[in-house]
C-alpha cells in the first residue's frame, strides 16, 4: 500500500494522530499515549495494513520529553511504518507495553528501561537487562553525569 | 527404546543452576540461569552487561569517521558489512553519487565476509556437538581468506576499509587473482564438510528435531538471518530491499520449512554457496573509475531521521541515526540481529535437554559484543 | 652442599671430584644420581608447560583461537590443552575488554587459580581500556586495575605471531625464577603497591 492509503486508512481510526513524512523516508504517525495499545493492535491485526513484523523500538530523550519509536513491516505486502510516542513527565514515565501484540518487545522494552527509566505496564518481567541491579540513575539521558567512571573528551 | 518409570518413592525437585560467563560452550560472555528437573529444561534465563562497552553513548560525542571505527567491534566476524552499513547511511543521507566500482567492489568483499564467518561457525559448530576436528579446518580454510584482506585492507580481523564516501585505498593488483584461486580451492573443500558433518548419522541424530521454532513465532519474536529462513519466512534484506550492486546478480536465497536445528545448519551451508557464486559473477567485471567520493573533512548531516538495513551473516542490522545538524548524531541505535535472536531462546529450549540446548545455541550464532553493544 | 661421604657403601669408587658444586644424592643401588642446581629444572619443566585457561571475552578471543589453529600453532611451545576450569590452569590470557559487570568474576577465577600462576593482558582493551577509554562509563581501564599483570601484548588486535612473542617472553621470565625468594604478585596489590 502506498503512504496515502495508509495515511488515510490510519486517520479513520482516530482524530488525534499527526502524520508527517518530512525528516524521513517512512510515513511517520505520532500518537498520544492513551491509544497506543489500541492503535497498535488494530495496525497488526487488520486485514489492509498487516504489519506483523516489528523490527526496531528505541528510547529517544526529546530534551523536555522523554519518547519511544517503533519501526514496523508487514511480511505480506511489504510496506513499512514508522510509529512515535513521548511523554512530558521525566520522573515517573509510564507507558503501555506491546508484549503482547509482538514478543520481541520483551528484551527491547527491558532495554528502554534500563536507559531511560521508562516503565512499561503489563509487562513479564520488567528488570534491568545490561547494566548491574542496583546502578544508579539512567545512561542515555542526556542529563546523565559519572564523574568516576566517564572520561569526557 | 524402552523407557524406564520411575519408582513412585522418588520425588523429583527443581534444581538452579548457573552456565555462568566463562564457560567453552556459550560464544562469548553469556550467562544463562537454568532451572531443570534431571536434565530436562522447565526455564532459561539470560543475564547479559557482561561485555557492554556503552558504544550508543560513545557515538553521542564522535565524528563519523570515528563510528565507522568503533562498529568493526560489535559483530567482529562481519565487520566489513557492519562498515558498510553506517556508512551507507551517511551518504543517503548526504545524497552523493557512489561509483560503480566502490559498489561492486564492496559486495564482493561483504560477500567474502560472510563466508569467513560461515566458516567460523561452522568449525565452533562441530567443536559444541563434540567433534573436535572441524574446528583445524574451519580455521585454516579462514587463514586463507585473512591473507586476502590483509593484502587488500591492511588488517585481519578488524578491517575498516569503508568510509563515508568510498573505500579507504584501491584494491592490490593481485587480488582478483588470488580470489579466483580461492573459489576454485573453495569448491573442493565444501563437499568435505558434508563428509565429515552433515551425512554424519552422530550429527543427524543430534540436530534432527531439536529445537523447533514455527513460522509465526519467527516473525513475531523478530529472528532474521538463516534463523528465519530455516523456518519457511523469507527475510533476506538482499532479496527485498537491496543495497550496493545486489540488485545486479542473481542468487537463491535458501529457504526451509522445518525449522529444526538441522534446517539452520543446512540453510548456512547453502548460503555458501550462493555466496561463491555471487562472487563468481561480480569478479571478472569490476569496472574503473575511482574509489572514493570526495567529502568534507567534517561530516554533518542535515536535520532528520535515517535508517538503513543490510543483511550481516547473523541477520538483519539496522542503523538509527537522528540527526540535528551537528558533526554528531543526537541519538544512534542499532538494531543488532543477536538480540532478537536470543530473545527466542526461552522458548524454543524448554522441554529438551541440555545437551540439545548446547546444539540449539550453536546454530543460533550468538556474538555476544553484538548484542551487548 | 657438599659431598655427603659417611654411607659411602664400601668398594665403590667415588667418581665425583671435591669441589663440586651440585648435591649428589646416593641412589638405591649403589649409582650417583646428579641433580644440578635444582631450580633450572624445575624451571624448565614448569615453562615448557602452562596451560591457559578459556578466557576470551571479545574480538581478540578470535585472534586467539587462531593462534591455536593449525597455521601459527602454540602447542608446539607447551601449551597443548586450554583448559575450561580455572583449578586446572596455570595461565590466564584475558582477551578482550573488562567491564564493571565483569571485572569481579575476573577476580575469583584468579583466586581460584593454584599458584604459581601468571597472567598475560592481550590487546589494547585488557591493556588500558584500549578504543573504549572516553566517553564510557562502563569500562574498566586496563585488566591492571583488577590483577597483576606479567606481560603485555600490544595491538587491536595482536597478530597470532605476536602473541606467540609474548608467551615465549613469558617462558624466559620464568626460567630466570628462583623458588626460594619468589614474590607472590598478589601481595600488597589490593592496597595499591
Amino acid at each position: 500500500m502506498k503512504n496515502e492509503d495508509l495515511q488515510g486508512l490510519i486517520a479513520s481510526w482516530s482524530p488525534n494522530l499527526v502524520f508527517t513524512e518530512e525528516g524521513s523516508q517512512y510515513l511517520n504517525v505520532t500518537v498520544p499515549i492513551e491509544e497506543l495499545h489500541s492503535i497498535m493492535s488494530k495496525l497488526k491485526h487488520n486485514d489492509q495494513t498487516s504489519l506483523d513484523y516489528l523490527f526496531c523500538l528505541s528510547g529517544v530523550d526529546w530534551g523536555e520529553e522523554l519518547g519511544v519509536v517503533y519501526h514496523l513491516e508487514s511480511t505480506n505486502f511489504r510496506h513499512s511504518l514508522v510509529v512515535k510516542t513521548q511523554t512530558t513527565e521525566r520522573e515517573n514515565p509510564v507507558l503501555d507495553s506491546v508484549y503482547d501484540i509482538w514478543a520481541t518487545a520483551e528484551f527491547h522494552e527491558r532495554e528502554v528501561f534500563d536507559f531511560f527509566g521508562i516503565e512499561f505496564t503489563n509487562h513479564p518481567n520488567l528488570k534491568r537487562l545490561f547494566l548491574t541491579d542496583d546502578w544508579d540513575g539512567f545512561p542515555l539521558r542526556k542529563d546523565y553525569e559519572d564523574n568516576i567512571n566517564m572520561i569526557i573528551k | 527404546m524402552e523407557t524406564v518409570t520411575l519408582n513412585s518413592n522418588f520425588k523429583s525437585e527443581e534444581y538452579f543452576i548457573n552456565m555462568g560467563p566463562q564457560h567453552p560452550a556459550t560464544h562469548g560472555v553469556l550467562r544463562l540461569l537454568l532451572t531443570i528437573d534431571g536434565e530436562i529444561i522447565k526455564k532459561v534465563e539470560p543475564d547479559l552487561g557482561y561485555i557492554h562497552r556503552s558504544i550508543e553513548k560513545m557515538c553521542e560525542r564522535d565524528s563519523y569517521q570515528q563510528i565507522v571505527h568503533l562498529t568493526d567491534r560489535m559483530d567482529y566476524l562481519s565487520a566489513n558489512i557492519n562498515n558498510e552499513a553506517v556508512c551507507l547511511t551517511v551518504e543517503n543521507a548526504l545524497q552523493l553519487e557512489i561509483p560503480e566500482r566502490v559498489k561492486v567492489i564492496r559486495t564482493i568483499i561483504g560477500e567474502l565476509t560472510r563466508i569467513s564467518s560461515h566458516c567460523l561457525w561452522w568449525g565452533v559448530m562441530g567443536m559444541d556437538v563434540g567433534a573436535l576436528t572441524t574446528y583445524f579446518y574451519g580455521f585454516r580454510d579462514r587463514e586463507l581468506l585473512n591473507d586476502i584482506f590483509e593484502e587488500t585492507c591492511g588488517a585481519r580481523l578488524t578491517m575498516n576499509y569503508n568510509v563515508p564516501g568510498g573505500l579507504m585505498f584501491d584494491i592490490h593488483p593481485n587480488f582478483v587473482k588470488r580470489v579466483k584461486e580461492f573459489i576454485t580451492h573453495f569448491k573442493s573443500k565444501l563437499p568435505e564438510y558434508d563428509r565429515l558433518l552433515t551425512n554424519n548419522i552422530i550429527f543427524q541424530k543430534r540436530a534432527i528435531g531439536v529445537g523447533i521454532l514455527s513460522r509465526e513465532d519467527a516473525i513475531s519474536y523478530g529472528a532474521s538471518g538463516p534463523v528465519g529462513r530455516a523456518s519457511g519466512y523469507s527475510c533476506d534484506v538482499r532479496k527485498h530491499h537491496p543495497y550496493s550492486a545486489l540488485d545486479k546478480v542473481t542468487f537463491n536465497e535458501a529457504l526451509r520449512s522445518e525449522g529444526d536445528t538441522y534446517a539452520r545448519y543446512l540453510v548456512r551451508i547453502q548460503e555458501m554457496w550462493e555466496s561463491l557464486s555471487i562472487v563468481e559473477q561480480l569478479i571478472d567485471n569490476i569496472p574503473e573509475g575511482e574509489f572514493r567520493v570526495a567529502t568534507k573533512a567534517v561530516i554533518k548531516l542535515p536535520k532528520g531521521e535515517y535508517f538503513q538495513k543490510v543483511e550481516t551473516a547473523r541477520g538483519e542490522l539496522g542503523v538509527y541515526i537522528i540527526s540535528t545538524g551537528l558533526k554528531s548524531p543526537y541519538r544512534l541505535k542499532f538494531r543488532s540481529p543477536g538480540f532478537s535472536n536470543l530473545s527466542l531462546l526461552n522458548h524454543i529450549a524448554v522441554g529438551g535437554k541440555i545437551g540439545d540446548l548446547v546444539a540449539t545455541m550453536a546454530t543460533l550464532d550468538l556474538v555476544i559484543p553484538d548484542i551487548d553493544r | 652442599m657438599g659431598i655427603d661421604r659417611k654411607n659411602e657403601p664400601t668398594g665403590q669408587m667415588s667418581k665425583v671430584p671435591e669441589d663440586f658444586p651440585g648435591k649428589v644424592i646416593p641412589a638405591g643401588n649403589g649409582a650417583n644420581v646428579i641433580v644440578t642446581s635444582l631450580d633450572k629444572i624445575i624451571n624448565w619443566g614448569r615453562s615448557n608447560s602452562l596451560w591457559s585457561l578459556y578466557f576470551g571475552t571479545s574480538c581478540c578471543a578470535i585472534e586467539m583461537m587462531q593462534t591455536g589453529a593449525s597455521r601459527h600453532d602454540y602447542s608446539r611451545f607447551g601449551f597443548e590443552v586450554a583448559r575450561p576450569s580455572p583449578r586446572q590452569a596455570d595461565l590466564i590470557i584475558i582477551a578482550g575488554t573488562i567491564v564493571n559487570k565483569m571485572a569481579p568474576v575476573l577476580r575469583r577465577l584468579y583466586d581460584q587459580m593454584a599458584e604459581p600462576r601468571y597472567v598475560i593482558a592481550m590487546g589494547a582493551c585488557a591493556i588500558s581500556g584500549g578504543p573504549f577509554f572516553y566517553n564510557t562509563y562502563s569500562v574498566v581501564k586496563g585488566a591492571d586495575h583488577v590483577i597483576p599483570v606479567d606481560v603485555y601484548v600490544p595491538g587491536c588486535p595482536p597478530r597470532p605471531e605476536a602473541l606467540l612473542e609474548g608467551m615465549l617472553m613469558l617462558q624466559d621470565k620464568i626460567r630466570t625464577e628462583n623458588m626460594k625468594h619468589k614474590i607472590n604478585p598478589i601481595e600488597g596489590f589490593d592496597e595499591g603497591l
